[in-house]
């Protein structure tokens, strides 16, 4: 699985997105970390094999969410689906 | 070739007519023009930039943009899945464009994630692939009839909202044609 990790100075929480590459809303997720400076790490869900793919889906309804794109999931336990802003600054104290 | 212009006069002209706007912010506009320029070329059909297709027809037919959801998501919310088509009070400002559910039910992205992992397994052990015929197989069309205005389609379900009087998905029944002799 393709995981591209973005280093950022705020790094006290691990972040990673569930993304797809020509998703709008993922893109403005991914933005949003970088403007804060948010380390994190994502993987573009359309360009995975289908066995990561299905990897990827158990992983998150596994976690209790939906395979909707983006969903950010912090310290592994908190999952957010789509880009909630007010939601992914409260996970990450920002 | 397809080009973004292509997409962009598209959907400019969809919105006319159905009386929805574009997004306003002209960079999240871009973003979404690119997402389907880049769909069409690796699946053959503009699918919804902001969901993963299976690149099989059939199975992704409901979220081909203008997509299924699209009428009911903007009466609702009103933005479409992407956010690429809005209501005019979300489009002048006058309420927030916010991510919005999904409304494409788990069973459809089940069936065609099932679906394409089933043609990657065979492509491994080298059975027979089975690529053209198990989506058409897996999805049962039947004709649908608007019983407000007369519209027939032949889909698998019906549409949300007959694009002909805009009368609500309970108005559709099924026709059933009994043959002659």
């Amino acid at each position: 699985m393709n995981r591209v990790k973005v280093a950022g100075k705020n790094n006290k929480h691990r972040v990673l997105i569930y993304a797809i590459s020509t998703c709008a809303w993922c893109k403005m997720t991914k933005n949003f970390l970088r403007d804060n400076d948010v380390e994190y790490e994502y993987v573009d869900v359309d360009l995975a094999n289908d066995e990561d793919h299905e990897k990827i889906r158990e992983d998150i309804v596994n976690r209790g969410g939906e395979p909707s794109y983006p969903t950010v999931i912090i310290d592994s336990k908190t999952v957010i689906t789509g880009f909630r802003k007010d939601k992914i600054k409260e996970a990450l104290e920002l | 070739m397809i080009t973004i212009e292509n997409v962009r006069q598209r959907a400019q002209a969809d919105a006319r007519t159905y009386g929805y706007y574009l997004n306003p912010d002209s960079e999240f506009l871009q973003d979404l023009l690119e997402g389907l320029k880049k769909n069409e070329e690796r699946y053959g059909y503009p699918s919804c930039p902001c969901r993963v297709a299976s690149g099989e027809f059939e199975l992704d037919r409901d979220i081909i943009c203008p997509c299924d959801y699209r009428d009911p998501d903007v009466a609702e919310y009103g933005t479409c899945y992407c956010a690429l088509y809005m209501r005019k009070d979300l489009y002048e400002g006058k309420a927030p464009i916010l991510p919005i559910p999904e409304r494409r039910p788990a069973e459809k992205q089940t069936r065609a994630y099932a679906v394409t992992s089933q043609v990657a397994s065979q492509a491994v052990t080298g059975e027979a692939p089975v690529m053209k015929t198990a989506g058409p197989a897996a999805v049962r069309k039947k004709l649908w009839y608007c019983r407000q205005c007369g519209y027939v389609v032949f889909r698998e379900d019906p549409p949300y909202v007959c694009p002909i009087c805009k009368a609500k998905r309970e108005m559709f029944v099924e026709l059933e044609i009994t043959p002659v002799g």
